[in-house]
């Protein structure tokens, strides 16, 4: 009687043991189908950069053209769009913009968590958080007719750089105001001050350091935003030299959209950068865009 | 003694605040009011003067109806994409939370389109439109197909398709971070009392979620609202104008045809929007607080 149930109990578990493994591969099945459709659009550019002109008319899913495999295509594109140029730009206004959003923010919200009585700081934070609701296309004719008309100070990589950082110093004062208020003890600061080190010395060398963190979470956010963006580029920079990769495939694709090979091996070049990165530090933008989002 | 000084806390403002202030006050602040001025004038972007008009563009913008049709057609593209980002995405992060062997890899993949910006990727699917699933339509029904972005509605189904395809990744890993929240022993006591998995999904775990709905639903209401580099890349407004949302149009009111008075007005009426729905978030998100 006992082994009887002992036995129907071990027969019941493996039955269910069974059923959660089917589950699981039903579901991995489901997940890697949906998956594959979703990165297919980007197969099938990476596919047909490498076929001639008429197989991709003549066959565009297939994963080699009748034709061969030819590195042709990458190499006109690269130097019709200036690759190395636009690349050179877009990294050079990324990484600088972002540096330097990171450093005015952080400083931004350092004094404005520590004084938050002050008048100037209340009105700054209030006017920062309010203003997160602008889209930007209120601002891009005022922004064109005062930097353009009055002050002639567009098609300049410097003007670019100011202007993401005014544009995204709201959401990263906003993220650094939390760490700081969170994770940061004045304890901390008072023992530095009685050391004798002022303010400024007190908030790079204690405070600064322990919002890495956030920096980093910033650094993710708003360097895959300026990389990216296309509209405010193309209004400052109407100088060819200038122009950031988004810029320079949308003139590429209206030029030369006859060689559709040529157009698909520049929508790969302009992909790869990120794509390349994005394996090197998958987890970290994973991670950073999630905290950015649910804070944000 | 010396903290007390107005002189004092000037200096130390500006010396940590001053940067960012000044930079912010000068591409967000002055461009603000001086567009709200601009929105009272006749400027045509070329001329040193700017006449005053009055309420002219506002009476000008609320007469255009190519403004009022992509508006309207804004909503439509805008609230059929964040219903389904939203169900994919939740669909999504319930399956790459479960448990699975891989789980990681199959969230990394999903958010793969989100790195890259709407114009590269509006042009990947114009390619996709144009000549895969023409190919694929070619050999399925024999005879020679043409792309969908050649229709209306067909140009409307692409930039709804690619937007969920888009946002869905995103979206999903605000969802995950919200399961992730979500206490495991609140489950298991659902299901000990009786639950089946989906009674306890749908009374205890969405509502633990609340607040990643909430911002999942805004986050991606504002985004689809603004809509314009992948409207751009991928239909560029056709075919005959009709695929044309509210942002592209205001950029072509101001930049193309010059009427950069109307355009701003234009442009003021969706901030008005924005604020509004900015504002619903604001309540919906502080209503939640106080129950939870």
């Amino acid at each position: 009687m006992a082994t009887q149930t002992v036995r129907d109990n071990s027969q019941e578990n493996r039955k269910a043991v069974i059923r959660q493994r089917l589950a699981h591969g039903g579901m991995i099945t489901a997940l890697s189908l949906l998956l594959l459709a979703f990165i297919w659009p980007f197969f099938l550019v990476l596919t047909n950069a490498f076929k001639s002109m008429s197989d991709i008319t003549g066959e565009p899913l297939s994963i080699i053209g009748s034709h061969g495999f030819s590195l042709k295509n990458f190499t006109s594109a690269m130097k019709k769009m200036h690759f190395w140029r636009v690349f050179g730009n877009s990294a050079v206004i990324t990484v600088s913009a972002t540096v330097l959003t990171i450093l005015v923010s952080a400083m931004a919200a350092y004094v404005i968590v520590r004084n938050p009585k002050w008048t100037a700081s209340k009105l700054a934070f209030s006017a920062m958080v309010a203003s997160m609701v602008i889209p930007f296309q209120v601002l891009m004719v005022p922004l064109v007719s005062v930097y353009g008309g009055y002050l002639g100070v567009l098609n300049s990589r410097i003007t670019l750089i100011l202007m993401h950082v005014g544009f995204s110093v709201s959401l990263a004062v906003f993220m650094f105001h939390g760490a700081i208020k969170t994770n940061v003890p004045v304890e901390l600061e008072e023992a530095a001050e009685i050391d004798g080190a002022g303010k400024w010395r007190t908030f790079w060398t204690v405070v600064f350091p322990l919002l890495k963190p956030t920096a980093a979470t910033v650094a993710i956010i708003d360097a895959m935003a300026f990389w990216n963006d296309y509209l405010l580029p193309s209004l400052v920079l109407t100088n060819k030299k200038l122009y950031t990769i988004p810029i320079a495939t949308q003139v590429f694709y209206g030029t030369y959209s006859t060689d559709i090979g040529l157009v698909m091996a520049a929508l790969l070049l302009a992909m790869l950068p990120i794509l390349i990165l994005y394996l090197a530090l998958q987890r970290f933008i994973v991670a950073g865009v999630t905290a950015g989002a649910v804070k944000g | 003694m010396k903290q007390n000084k107005l002189s004092y806390k000037v200096g130390q403002f500006l010396m940590f605040a001053g940067p960012a202030v000044v930079l912010f006050a000068a591409v967000v602040i002055v461009p603000f009011f001086y567009g709200l001025y601009l929105t009272f004038t006749s400027w045509d972007g070329v001329a040193k003067t700017k006449p005053f008009v009055g309420f002219q563009n506002y009476a000008d913008a609320f007469a255009d109806t190519a403004y009022w049709d992509a508006l309207g057609r804004t909503v439509v593209y805008s609230v059929i994409s964040v219903v389904l980002v939203n169900v994919v995405a939740f669909f999504l992060a319930y399956l790459v939370t479960s448990g699975l062997k891989g789980q990681n890899f199959f969230r990394a993949g999903f958010f793969i389109p989100n790195l890259i910006g709407g114009i590269v990727l509006g042009y990947v699917w114009k390619f996709v439109f144009n000549r895969a699933f023409v190919a694929i339509g070619t050999a399925l029904t024999g005879q020679e197909g043409a792309s969908l972005l050649g229709t209306t509605n067909g140009a409307l189904f692409a930039l709804i398709l690619v937007s969920v395809w888009q946002y869905a990744g995103y979206m999903m890993l605000i969802y995950v971070a919200g399961f992730m929240g979500v206490d495991d022993s609140l489950k298991e006591a659902a299901l000990i009392d009786g639950c089946t998995n989906g009674q306890a999904m749908r009374n205890v775990i969405i509502p633990l979620m609340r607040s990643s709905f909430v911002q999942c639903i805004f986050l991606s209401t504002t985004r689809c609202f603004m809509v314009y580099d992948l409207n751009l890349s991928l239909t560029k407004g056709e075919p005959f104008n009709t695929s044309v949302m509210a942002a592209m149009h205001v950029y072509n009111k101001a930049f193309v045809y010059k009427n950069y008075g109307v355009g701003q007005a234009e442009a003021l009426i969706l901030f008005i929007i924005c604020a509004v729905i900015g504002m619903i978030q604001v309540y919906v998100g502080k209503k939640g607080e106080v129950e939870a």
